[in-house]
Order: structure tokens, then sequence, then C-alpha cells
């Protein structure tokens, strides 16, 4: 298969390689995809009190479109708002990447799995709202949604 | 001396044509174009001649005589005419034919045609090694078995099948014994008598000769009847219609002498080069598993699984070297490699898996060089894996409830 150059390129040189501390209360992660599929997705986001996202990270398992998918996913949503973020639909990722139609489910993994990032990063900000307003509950693990994959 | 990039390590897929047959090719094209079944001209006798010399050729490498050969268009023409062949013919006897789940496709899906019409077929499980164990055959056969098809070597694990013990069973029954040994002729020693093979599949692409021709061992004696599938001139014993293809005839059976002649020196050679490229892989990079048995398996054939690292993935990173790979995503289906799944393989290590398929042009040179990208690259998609980062983390990756899509 003939890769599109933008693939190649994110293939060659991923940006925002790495991990955060998934326990760090600003960072949300989303997990996505399967091994048995041949694609999992991790991407997390560190956001700000703001709800601006700092700063993204990303590791996939997968082939070269689903890498670069996910690699492009955490350019774009560098600077943005949440709700902005919560915008970005797979087919800007297939239009960007020129992705073939084979490999379209690579995009929508990396739109799930900003979802993902943002939802475990909500969840984990109602958590501690509630610890305020009663200090007595029981604490939550934080980051338990980074141990399930959602898609 | 400087590598040529890229480098070809697909052998199984095809083989690039040895030069000196390429030179006795050559020239059937021009000076000697006579129709082999011309009998009325010196153009046509020596066409014929040089037909019935290759034929010889290609006997010899299977311990066969000449005028048991049937040139077709190449394997896949070969297993048609051979399963369909033998069903029709023997239909009368019976609607059982056995094979196994880890054939090649030309096979499955000539057997799976025929269920359509009423044949009953059984896909025979392979043992983890990839191998088919004879006693699954001899528990498999009725007195309805009127063919049992099982391959001499596989194309994607190559590993090699018992296959005289499994003539033997066949043989106890009277069914009849077909042969896929596309990958396996020419590259291990294969006797048709020894096996007592009644129906064997070969391909000339396979082993330094040219692409589109092939050909069908069928036995004398006794004589095995099957009906042909393509009509015509009855060209080849009334079994295969079709003017011959002289040129690639004549290529096919220089390919096959060189084969045969050069066959114990090139096995050496390829499973050296074999054993240097697995061991500077494995020496370097964890967590590899090896697909299929080591001990019976094709010298030049390494089917390797890079945990936590996908196929695909992979295959981008080498994209200097030709290989190919059981991942899902190298085909349309999306489905990681049947043959994988069948020797027991789970799907997760099925889509890290790598062919590599050394052939009579590879080189030490080669094989370091591969070696160097291979582990280079797995280092830095393992980087970039969460799968690597869970397990480093000691995470087990089957407690984790995936989300299949």
């Amino acid at each position: 298969m003939a890769y599109s150059d933008k693939v190649i390129e994110h293939y060659e040189n991923p940006r925002n390689v790495g991990s955060f501390d998934k326990d760090d209360p600003n960072v949300g992660t989303g997990l996505v995809g399967a091994p048995a599929c041949g694609d999992v997705m991790k991407l997390q986001l560190k956001i700000n009190d703001q709800g601006i996202i700092e700063d993204a990270k990303f590791k996939t398992f997968g082939c070269g479109s689903a890498i670069a998918s996910s690699s492009l996913a955490t350019e774009w949503v560098k600077g943005m708002s949440i709700d902005q973020a919560m915008g970005i639909k797979n087919t800007q990722i297939v239009e960007e990447l020129n992705l073939p139609p084979v490999k379209i489910h690579c995009s929508v993994l990396a739109e799930d799995a900003i979802k993902g990032a943002i939802a475990d990063y909500k969840a984990k900000r109602q958590n501690a709202a509630a610890q305020v307003a009663a200090p007595s509950a029981p604490q939550k693990a934080a980051g338990g949604a980074t141990q399930k994959a959602t898609t | 001396m400087t590598l040529k990039l890229p480098i070809y390590m697909d052998n199984h897929a095809t083989t690039p044509v040895d030069p000196r047959v390429v030179e006795a090719m050559l020239p059937y094209f021009t000076e000697i174009f006579g129709n082999a079944a011309s009998r009325s001209h010196s153009f046509g006798w020596t066409a014929e001649k040089a037909v019935e010399l290759a034929r010889d050729q290609v006997g010899a490498l299977i311990g066969a005589s000449g005028k048991e050969i049937v040139w077709t268009s190449g394997a896949t023409e070969s297993d048609n005419l051979a399963i369909k062949g033998a069903a029709e013919f023997h239909k009368d006897r019976g609607n059982h034919i056995i094979t196994a789940q880890t054939e090649h496709k030309a096979v499955l899906d000539t057997c799976k045609r025929l269920e359509k019409e009423g044949f009953d077929v059984t896909y025979l499980p392979v043992e983890h090694d990839g191998r088919v164990n004879p006693a699954t055959v001899r528990a498999a056969m009725t007195d309805k078995t009127i063919l049992v098809s099982i391959m001499l070597a596989n194309n994607e694990i190559g590993t090699v099948n018992p296959i005289e013990e499994i003539g033997a069973v066949v043989k106890e029954r009277g069914a009849i014994f077909h042969v896929d040994a596309v990958q396996g002729v020419g590259k291990i020693p294969f006797d048709v008598n020894a096996a007592r093979v009644d129906l064997a599949s070969l391909s000339a692409h396979k082993m330094y000769g040219p692409k589109g021709i092939g050909a069908l061992y069928v036995r004398r004696k006794p004589r095995v009847r099957i009906t042909a599938q393509i009509d015509g001139g009855g060209h080849e014993r009334g079994m295969r219609s079709g003017t011959l293809n002289v040129p690639s005839i004549v290529g096919f059976g220089k390919a096959a002498e060189l084969s045969r002649t050069e066959m114990a020196s090139e096995a050496k050679r390829l499973f050296a080069l074999r054993e240097r490229l697995r061991e500077g892989i494995q020496s370097r990079v964890t967590d590899t598993y090896i697909n299929g048995s080591m001990e019976h398996r094709l010298p030049g054939n390494l089917n390797i699984s890079f945990a936590y690292v996908e196929g695909e993935g992979m295959l981008m990173g080498l994209k200097d070297v030709a290989v190919s790979s059981g991942s899902a995503c190298t085909s349309a289906s999306l489905e990681p490699s049947y043959v994988l799944r069948a020797v027991g393989v789970e799907e997760e290590m099925a889509h890290t898996s790598i062919r590599f398929g050394l052939g009579r042009f590879n080189t030490e040179e080669e094989v370091d060089y591969v070696i160097d990208l291979v582990v280079g690259k797995v280092n830095k998609l393992r980087e970039i894996s969460p799968l690597y980062e869970m397990a480093q983390q000691g995470i087990d990756l089957k407690s984790i409830q995936w989300a299949a899509h």
C-alpha cells in the first residue's frame, strides 16, 4: 500500500510521543482500540484550570496510518479548549493525511481517543468537586478510567 | 562491496528468474518459436523436443517420469485441476474430501466451491508446530473419502508436513493423494513415490523460473484419472488443452534442473543465513516468538512475532526490505493470517508477525543489514507502543477489557 507523504512524515517523526502521570488531576487519558484488532492508541491531554489543553502526548500500537493519526491529533489539540477539541472530526484527519478507505478506522480511533481523554478528565474533575462538597465521601481511584478502553 | 537497496527477502511470494534460466529461454521467443503441437514441420518438432526435455527435467526433480507432467498456467490452476478434476471423475465412489486449515487459498477456495456442489470437505486442524498429524488424517477418513489434499510446506510459516507418513495413511483407504508441493519442491527433497503421491502441484516462479507456468504431476502407474477443466484441442493427454507456452516451459525445465543439482548446497547455505538472521535478531530483541516448527521448516523461512509492535507499522519502517506480515492491515479483510490462527497464535500476536523468505540471491551482508534495521525499528516502535509501556509496568494486557471494533 502506498502511504501519503504526510503519513510517512508523521511516522518517521512522530510528534509528542510519551506519557503523563495518569493520576495527575489535570491529565485526561484515552485508551482506545484492542491488540487483537491490531491497533491501540493511548492519548493523554494536560488541561489547565481554564479548560485549555496545554499539552498532549500519545503512544500507539498500530500501522503507520494509526501512528500518524494519533500524532496529528496531539498536534491539533494543543492550545484548544475542551469544546474545540471535542469538535475534531475523524474526517478532518482523513483529509489532512489523505487516508485511503481501508485506513479510515485509524482516524476514527484518533477521534475516539481525544473524546476518551476528555471524558476521563471530566470524570476526574467531577469526583474532585464531589469530594469538596462532601469531604467524607470515599475517594474514588483517580484515573480509573484509564484501565478501560472506550470506543 | 556496497549493498543494493531495496533488499528482497520475500522469496515465498516469488523469486527472481535465475540468469541461467533466462539464457535458456531466449532462443524460444525468436528462432525456435514453433507450436509444439505442429506435427508437419521442423518448427513444431524442435519446439516439441524442447518441451519434452523440460518435462523430464521437472519430473526428475520429484522422482517422476516426464510423461507424468502436465503443463498448466501455474500452481493455482494445478490445484484447481487436481482437486476439481479428481472430485468430478471419482464422484461416483464418494463425496468426501480432506484437506487442512493451513492450506493455500487455491486449495481452500477450490474445496469451498466443491462444497457448494454437494461434496463434504473436512478441514483438518494442525498441531501447534503448524504440521498436519497423520493420525488426524486417518481419523477423518471414511468409506466416502475420495481425495486428500495436503501441502508439502506452508507458504507463511515454512513448516514441512510429514508427507510420507500422510501418504501411507491415505493409501490405507485407497483415496487419491494430492500434494500442493509449490513451496517445498526445489528446496527440500520430495519424491512422489516415497510419499505415494497421485497428484502434485508445482510452480516455476517459486524456484527461480518464470511466472505463469506450472505443472501438475499425474501418476501413471497406477494410472490416476481426472476430468479436464479446460476443453479444447486435447493437449497434455487430454487433461489440459491449450497451446503450450514453450519459452516458459523451457525455463521451468532449466529451473528444475538447477534446483535438483544445487538443492543440497543451496539448502545448507540458506539454513546458515536463516539462522544468522534469527540469532542476530533474537540475541538483541526481547519478547520475540517463532511461529511454526523450527525443526521441520524450509531452510529459508523465518516467521517471527515481535510482541507489542504491529506488523504493518513494522513493514513501513522496513521500507528498504521486501518482507511480508501476517497482520490484518496488509489485507483488505482486516483479519489476521488464518494460518497463524490455525496454528494457535493469538490474534494480538498474529498482528505482530513478520515473514522473511531467504532465497538464492541473498547474501550475508544483506542479512546483517536487515538485522540492524529490524532491531532499530522494533526498539523505536516499542518506545511509542502503549502495550510495551503497560507490559513494562507489569500490567497484564489480558486483564484489560479491550473494546472490540
